[in-house]
């Protein structure tokens, strides 16, 4: 913990920078309460990683949009009412009445057009006409909606093989999966993405500012000059710039993204300390016993500076989270056998019309909690390390 | 002051080239290569290699570059890879709506904040400034998708009292039947970190010497707070607001997706969906050069609002 510690063997040793800041932060009491949520949340996300917890997250436990226990069955009356806006799923109740609503007229097309065998224009027979027939001149006929009721009466019939659950405690989404086990899932990859990315903009921005504002001159304004550039488009519009030329998912993707466009902030503050504490004394002291530019930099400087980059870290973990939660919402994000919190959300909007909100109300309260929780925590550490409150 | 905005204008051309470059690059050599893109998934090497002439890849990259900045510079960028409409036909149709819907949130978000911090502010310390401090900090923390998400739903959808989404003709039309309920989400979304920020800007002010003047000369606490230190406060919340300025121009675009507004920000999600580049590099380059001269602007209004200030 001692990190930047002025401790002589004489003398008794006086606190350090980072002693100071943690006993201030154990006598604040939200500041504790605030970093046991942020700590349970991380160890969620860790359980998760390593498989030990919701690893089975994809798997079909329970009836499409089983609601959640405290409301008892699925209410099926309620269902058959909705069935008009409904877009199949509903239906797992009544796996008999699934019909692909075009079967009849492909069929008929495929009849008349193809003039080969005529299919009996029958309710299941989606699947098996679903070869398209080629009518010369790369014209077909081609059923528009068809892969997607091949799916529908795929997951009809496996509800109707296998016993499901009527209602789980969280409720369960449109094919059945545990929303609580979603939201652990989704925890694991919005915390991942708002982390690895912040690590990635406080080092990156680090980096510069401390090499810009240390050495000045031409690589300064070298810097600046990059600095303006990032900052001149409006970071939304970067960053979904990027994404469209990248044009390819993956968490790795988001986080460098998210990583690349956004460092400045942490560069202009990183960059004016350093300007302030290169003239400093001991920097000259420790200039004059022949410390190299790197070691001034690096060994002498940070430790007076780090502060500063740390809590941009927790600031910037927050932001990203947040920012992660919207590109995969857009579908943008996490490419689509991840679950984030964003994906939820994405999924939950078309939920929500047809009356079912428990996937939107766990992952908004799971974010919420984090987020208020991590904000609170960032306070108080941005307190704490502030060494003009003593 | 001419000399100012002159070295300003001129400070402004490194950075500009710099956005052509970063554009450049991005759209050029990460990009991939547009032909396969545009042609599809079938495609032959003919088909390939005809729009790769007819989009000057082949050419060498200093050419490329010059014909980007041609671009720029007369503002012609072709047309739309999606839609085959002009790519400045698109800008141009597309700010009204967006201005339509993001004017009237600025504006009333700021007054409607402003005015609940100069509250909470004044009364600071106490259970209702803490209290409606903890509920900003709540209200922050749901993400925007939600108020979005559930205000359309409830609002719009099982309520009818706003359209779900729609744009009409007139502007009337649009402004009060159909941008009423997206202005109304937009307000709330932006009220508690706003209100929170300016609270902060205020209690900067509030605990000043002159503050303390004028109450002792006997002024009443109206005047205080509205004349003396909401003036001085105005001046970083103008700041604030002039630093937002920019992403009028790219809108709310959450907002304009989920009401189908035809704004600029659905038209660059459209255009990201669509890998329709030629929109995405138009607007990227237009915006930063919009944010610049709004930086400028925001230095010169800071320098009309606090005569302290010295431009240098």
């Amino acid at each position: 913990m001692n990190a930047a510690s002025n401790a002589s063997p004489v003398y008794q040793a006086s606190p350090g920078l980072w002693t100071l800041a943690w006993r201030r932060l154990i006598a604040d009491r939200v500041a504790m309460v605030s970093m046991a949520v942020v700590g349970a949340f991380l160890l969620l996300t860790l359980a998760s990683g390593t498989g030990l917890i919701a690893e089975n997250w994809n798997d079909e436990i329970a009836v499409g949009y089983a609601p959640p226990s405290i409301f008892g069955k699925p209410d099926i009356s309620g269902r058959t009412k909705m069935s008009k806006h409904d877009d199949g799923a509903a239906v797992n109740a009544y796996p008999g009445t699934v019909k692909d609503p075009l079967a009849e007229d492909i069929a008929e097309l495929k009849a008349t057009l193809g003039g080969g065998t005529s299919a009996s224009p029958s309710a299941n027979t989606a699947l098996d006409t679903k070869d398209d027939i080629d009518l010369g001149d790369g014209l077909k006929v081609v059923d528009p909606i068809g892969p997607e009721m091949a799916e529908i009466l795929a997951t009809t019939r496996m509800s109707t093989e296998q016993s499901r659950a009527e209602s789980l405690l969280f409720g369960a989404d449109k094919w059945g999966h545990d929303v609580i086990k979603k939201v652990i899932k989704g925890s694991e990859t919005s915390i991942f993405v708002g982390f690895a990315a912040a690590l990635v903009a406080t080092l990156i921005g680090t980096l510069l500012g401390a090499v810009s504002g240390y050495y000045g001159g031409w690589i300064d304004d070298l810097l600046n000059w990059f600095y303006s550039i990032f900052t001149a488009i409006p970071y939304l519009l970067l960053i979904l710039a990027i994404a469209a030329v990248l044009n390819q998912k993956g968490v790795m993707t988001i986080v460098l993204i998210l990583g690349l466009t956004g460092w400045t902030g942490i560069y202009r503050l990183v960059r004016a300390e350093y300007i302030k504490h290169s003239t400093r004394e001991y920097v000259q002291a420790a200039d004059a016993i022949g410390a190299s530019n790197a070691r001034r930099m690096f060994v002498h400087i940070f430790p007076n500076v780090s502060h500063i980059s740390l809590v941009q870290l927790s600031v910037h973990t927050v932001g990203f989270i947040k920012s992660e939660v919207i590109l995969s919402f857009l579908g943008f994000g996490v490419p689509v056998d991840k679950v984030s919190w964003g994906s939820m959300l994405g999924e939950a909007q078309n939920e929500l019309i047809l009356g079912y909100w428990w996937q939107l109300a766990a992952a908004t309260i799971a974010m919420a909690i984090l987020v208020t929780a991590f904000s609170m925590f960032t306070d108080a550490l941005r307190d704490a390390l502030d060494p003009k409150i003593k | 002051m001419s000399a100012f905005i002159l070295r300003r204008l001129w400070q402004m051309i490194p950075t500009m080239l710099g956005v052509v470059l970063l554009v450049f690059f991005l759209f050029n050599f990460v990009g991939g290569d547009p032909a396969y893109l545009l042609a599809g998934k079938i495609s032959n090497k003919e088909q390939i290699e005809n729009i790769r002439t007819q989009l000057g890849i082949n050419q060498p990259y200093y050419i490329q570059l010059w014909i980007f900045i041609k671009q720029i510079l007369t503002g012609d960028f072709g047309v739309s890879w999606a839609t085959n409409e002009p790519v400045s036909h698109i800008i141009a149709t597309r700010i009204g709506p967006s201005l339509t819907v993001l004017v009237p949130i600025l504006i009333i978000e700021t007054i409607v904040a402003v005015l609940i911090a100069l509250a909470v502010a004044y009364v600071r310390g106490s259970l209702t400034d803490r209290a409606i401090m903890v509920v900003c900090t709540m209200a922050m923390s749901v993400s925007l998708l939600v108020y979005i998400i559930v205000g359309q739903y409830v609002l719009a959808y099982k309520f009818s009292w706003f359209p779900v989404q729609g744009w009409g003709d007139s502007f009337a039309e649009n402004l009060f039947k159909y941008s009423a309920l997206p202005i109304l989400l937009g307000v709330a979304v932006g009220l508690a970190p706003n209100t929170r920020l300016y609270r902060t800007f205020i209690l900067d002010e509030i605990n000043q010497d002159y503050v303390r003047t004028a109450r002792a000369k006997g002024l009443s606490e109206h005047k205080v707070m509205l004349k003396h230190v909401l003036r001085n406060a105005l001046i970083p919340i103008i700041t604030n607001l002039m630093i937002y300025l920019p992403s009028l121009l790219i809108g709310h675009f959450l907002i304009e997706r989920f009401f189908s507004i035809p704004g600029i920000g659905r038209e660059v999600i459209l255009a990201v969906e669509r890998s329709d580049f030629p929109v995405i590099k138009a607007i990227t380059v237009y915006v930063a050069a919009a944010t610049m001269i709004s930086n400028l602007l925001a230095d010169l209004l800071y320098k009309a609002v606090d005569p302290r200030v010295k431009l240098k």
